[in-house]
């Protein structure tokens, strides 16, 4: 059986790793490669960089990232955030991340996710969507868009996302759980598999996502705080019955 | 050891390019069918079509030169899709270069790509798996091999039902997962390939 992922995400603005508070207050945590690594070493199954400066400030930081991250790092990684078309995706695929994940450029033009599957196969191409009260929001969600998030996804992976990164914006960085009922109408309607993010505190948290259908879940906050806590995450998963890779 | 990694254009070979240098080998990205040819181990890999990726190899000859190579008796490895590529007819539309009778199945589970982390259970002992009976490994994929012959197969792996996640016969072998994004098992896996294609 296919064993359940802790996905540890780094957000990376001009090529370094920050935390902030609704995007305000960054503080540097480090170079992302390095973070990357240990968080590998801890037994992270896979990995996301999220470029949280790319539509202000161009490429370039965020691709050296993902080729140094290619060479260096032994565990799977998707790249994304600010991903505008084709050429951008197709950018952060060639520089070596394994998966790219589009938020606002495949909600307004889903065709991008079609051409991107058949040059890189839909396992490549992650479709990111962003929730309130399961309605698809845009721009960190500041832009209701008046459709369910359900629909959407369905949609998504007709054309050819392989897999759904289901964030929370109500949950996100309150660390009270993730958006189950969400989750589980997502995962339900799908059959590509679904990652659930934003809300992440504790490892019950992630159980009640995995019994939701969840085939991932993304932490981000609970791990940046204490990087020991993701091995202890995991054992406390196991502990509940889920099966952790060895 | 030089090993030739056939570039048919779908990009991304550099994380298995750096995985290959820490396993020992000196690798070479090229669409050079002499070097594809001539190079003591070569590999198809990548990712995308099945269609997409033989039209690449013929397009360069390398489907030519990896033919002549196993007709030769010198091996050739197949990873992911490039395990595919060593079939024939595909569900995916289009067919392989057919070096292994067989040919490739979409993947029928409730989830669909099969993604993440997977145990490979071996069916029969092998160079390129020893010591991986049991090792969790990374799986990326909607389409999976089958074998005609179902001894080629040296693993499965579990999902809606046994997928064949390895194989080797002759001067062939191949392996569905990801080894350039399976941690420790995967190092072990290509040294285990570098160690397999000398003897092969």
């Amino acid at each position: 059986m296919v064993k359940k992922r802790v996905i540890p995400c780094l957000d990376v603005a001009d090529g370094r790793v920050v935390k902030g508070v609704n995007f305000r207050n960054l503080r540097e945590m480090g170079e992302p490669v390095t973070l990357a690594r240990g968080y590998s070493e801890l037994g992270a199954d896979e990995l996301v960089f999220l470029d949280i400066t790319a539509t202000l400030e161009g490429r370039g930081p965020i691709l050296d990232v993902i080729r140094r991250a290619a060479d260096e790092l032994t565990i799977p990684f998707t790249a994304g955030g600010g991903v505008t078309g084709v050429e951008d995706a197709r950018a952060l695929l060639l520089a070596g991340a394994d998966k790219v994940a589009i938020n606002r450029a495949a909600f307004e033009e889903p065709a991008i996710l079609g051409a991107l599957a058949d040059e890189f196969g839909a396992q490549a191409v992650v479709c990111a969507i962003d929730a309130r009260g399961g309605e698809v929001v845009t721009h960190a969600g500041r832009n209701p868009r008046r459709r369910s998030a359900v629909d959407w996804a369905r949609e998504a992976v007709e054309r050819g996302a392989g897999e759904i990164l289901l964030t929370s914006i109500d949950a996100d960085g309150t660390r009270t759980g993730y958006d189950v009922s969400l989750t589980r109408a997502v995962a339900e309607e799908v059959e590509v598999p679904v990652v659930a993010s934003g809300g992440a505190g504790e490892a019950a948290h992630l159980v009640a996502a995995f019994e939701a259908g969840a085939e991932a879940a993304l932490v981000a906050s609970i791990v940046h705080e204490r990087p020991e806590r993701l091995p202890e995450l995991k054992a406390e998963l196991e502990e509940a019955g889920w099966p952790m890779r060895r | 050891m030089k090993v030739a990694i056939a570039d048919y254009g779908a990009g991304n070979l550099r994380s298995l390019s750096s995985a290959l240098v820490r396993a020992g080998a000196e690798p070479v990205v090229t669409v050079d069918a002499d070097v594809v040819a001539d190079a003591p181990l070569a590999v198809i890999a990548g990712v995308g079509h099945v269609a997409s990726a033989a039209a690449g190899l013929a397009r360069h000859g390398l489907d030519e030169a990896l033919r002549g190579r196993v007709d030769a008796g010198r091996p050739v490895a197949g990873i992911c899709v490039g395990l595919q590529l060593l079939f024939g007819e595909s569900e995916e539309g289009g067919r392989g270069i057919g070096l292994l009778p067989g040919g490739v199945l979409r993947v029928r589970a409730r989830r669909v790509p099969h993604m993440g982390w997977n145990t490979l259970h071996a069916t029969r002992p092998s160079t390129t798996l020893e010591g991986l009976d049991g090792a969790d490994v990374y799986f990326a994929h909607s389409f999976a091999v089958e074998p005609e012959d179902p001894s080629d197969a040296t693993a499965t792996v579990d999902h809606g039902g046994p997928l064949v996640a390895a194989v080797e016969h002759g001067p062939l072998a191949g392996v569905q997962f990801h080894p350039e994004r399976s941690a420790r098992a995967g190092s072990r896996t290509l040294e285990n390939l570098l160690r397999w294609s000398r003897s092969a």
